[in-house]
């Protein structure tokens, strides 16, 4: 066009110079066909209205289709993946689970095959939690981030701190003695989806825990093999919607002691193990679930270590916080029985 | 710039309005549909009608269908979240280029069928249905969620709303294309 457009100006630059004088051309005669009656545009009542025939409830449908949502679609036509949309969430309420304390998405301490983060397909999310849990003799706290690529990948980090209050003092490694626990994971869903899809097919999602306890030299002390160690899970979960009961189970194989706030493996030669984790949940509502866990774990080190449990309410305020509260039954940490209490815990996803 | 001027409108001058009177739709080769004056209905191509099309066998509990307020409680459902989701900016470009009047008798019949309160579905299969519409799973959730709404407004409790998205969600592999 560009290249066209100067030869076409010197062309006409020609045809004028030929020309005598300007005013003695006569005005100019344009043929033009109207393409658009100007009264019709601007008075749409001038349009002659469908024939329609009286009395069918049909009529007022398909004339409300023939004006408003072709306007309405050209206003909605946009690329199907924009910037926008990347970030533009998409998960059916709940459908994004609650964080656990080590940070996966999950039913608040088993871990499910849900993806964090309120995006689907194409879409990159979000959800950052704080969880805490008061027992008899022990607090825990603790907080993660989480990032969800589509409905496939999901990238966590959280760290737990347990405070040993007064039994830090009798276990002789001081009054409040903290510790502390940092948990990388990864987590693939693999096949499934857990509300659509064949109701026989859960979602099933691989994945690892990698875990780094902060008190190396103590736990090594306490008898564990190591300060670092990583869990391998798989995970089946699935909605079913005909008696609104969710249902999940994962597989751990951990050589965990305590979710490693007390290292991993012992120093006897104890390691890895298969571990199972349990959930079943009852929606209530759109935004409200309820539900029981179990969660088995390993005894390494011989102190008496119990499985877990609880019982939960998780409630959606809107799309993006969700609150969840819950009874739990830790049984007997560090040689300290009867560790229950009550768990409170915040997710806020996009 | 007068010069520039000059020519450009020489150049308009040149051009040959078009002749008047053109059926532009025939030239080329545009059919207009017209809807059928009886249902207010776009022709479709045929296809052999059966309830197998429905995409999942019915509920037999007279319970379920008074939850949903009958056949015309099920049948105002289906409407109101095809109405619903014209109107949702997330997915009406998907509803814009198809046949409402259609759609809200056909997933009424599909609704009422599946929930068993004794219609038959006339529809097409759900595959032959959503063919090249490209809906991805964000497109169903957003349908889902205009669906709850309605069944919320008609009063349906939750755990019958589960029941009948227990009907449809396994279609979900027929209709989700990417």
């Amino acid at each position: 066009m560009t290249a066209l457009l100067p030869s076409m100006l010197s062309l006409a630059s020609a045809a004028v110079s030929a020309t005598p004088a300007a005013e003695v051309l006569p005005p100019p005669q344009i043929a033009f066909v109207p393409v658009l009656e100007v009264s019709a545009a601007i008075a749409p009542d001038a349009i002659e209205p469908l024939s329609e025939p009286a009395g069918q409830d049909w009529a007022a449908d398909a004339q409300a289709e023939s004006q408003a949502p072709a306007r309405d679609a050209v206003e909605n036509r946009r690329p199907r993946i924009a910037f926008g949309d990347v970030f533009a969430g998409g998960k059916l309420l709940l459908t994004n689970g609650v964080a656990t304390i080590e940070g996966s998405s999950g039913g608040g301490i088993a871990r499910w095959a849900t993806i964090g983060g309120r995006q689907m397909s194409g879409g990159i999310g979000a959800s950052f939690h704080g969880s805490a849990i008061e027992l008899s003799d022990y607090g825990w706290r603790s907080y993660g981030v989480l990032v969800g690529f589509g409905d496939r990948l999901e990238l966590s980090y959280a760290r737990a701190n347990f405070d040993t209050r007064d039994v830090g003092a009798a276990l002789g490694i001081g009054q409040g003695y903290t510790f502390n626990v940092d948990t990388f994971g990864a987590k693939l869903r693999v096949l499934g989806d857990v509300v659509y899809g064949e109701s026989w097919l859960p979602q099933i999602a691989v994945g690892i825990e990698h875990k780094r306890s902060r008190d190396g030299a103590l736990v090594r002390a306490l008898g564990a093999a190591d300060d670092d160690g990583t869990d391998y899970t798989i995970s089946a979960t699935k909605l079913i919607l005909a008696r609104s009961l969710l249902v999940n189970a994962t597989l751990r194989y951990t050589e965990a002691n305590e979710l490693g706030l007390l290292g991993f493996g012992s120093a006897a030669g104890e390691g890895y193990e298969l571990q199972f984790e349990g959930s079943l949940a009852y929606q209530l509502s759109r935004r409200a679930v309820v539900g029981a866990e179990y969660r088995t774990k390993p005894d390494n080190l011989g102190l008496g270590d119990d499985d877990w449990m609880d019982i939960f309410a998780a409630y959606a305020l809107n799309d993006n916080l969700t609150v969840t509260a819950a009874y739990v039954d830790l049984g007997s940490v560090a040689t300290f029985s009867d560790q229950r209490g009550g768990f409170l815990s915040a997710q806020v996803a996009f | 710039m007068l010069l520039t001027t000059t020519s450009a409108a020489i150049l308009m001058l040149l051009q040959q309005a078009p002749a008047e009177g053109i059926n532009w739709d025939e030239e080329f080769g545009v059919e207009i549909e017209e809807r059928d004056p009886v249902t207010g209905e776009l022709p479709v191509d045929p296809y052999t009608q059966s309830n197998d099309n429905a995409g999942a066998t019915p509920h037999d509990s007279a319970r379920l269908v008074e939850a949903f307020g009958g056949a015309d409680g099920i049948r105002r459902i289906a409407a109101r979240t095809v109405e619903l989701s014209e109107a949702d900016p997330r997915i009406a470009a998907i509803f814009a280029a198809h046949d409402m009047v259609r759609l809200k008798r056909t997933l009424g019949e599909q609704f009422c069928y599946l929930l068993g309160a004794g219609c038959d579905y006339t529809g097409r299969d759900m595959q032959t249905a959503h063919a090249q519409m490209g809906v991805t799973k964000s497109d169903m959730n957003a349908l889902v969620e205009n669906l709850q709404a309605a069944m919320r407004e008609a009063d349906v409790p939750f755990a019958a709303q589960n029941r009948l998205l227990a009907k449809l969600a396994p279609m979900s592999d027929d209709v989700v294309e990417r």
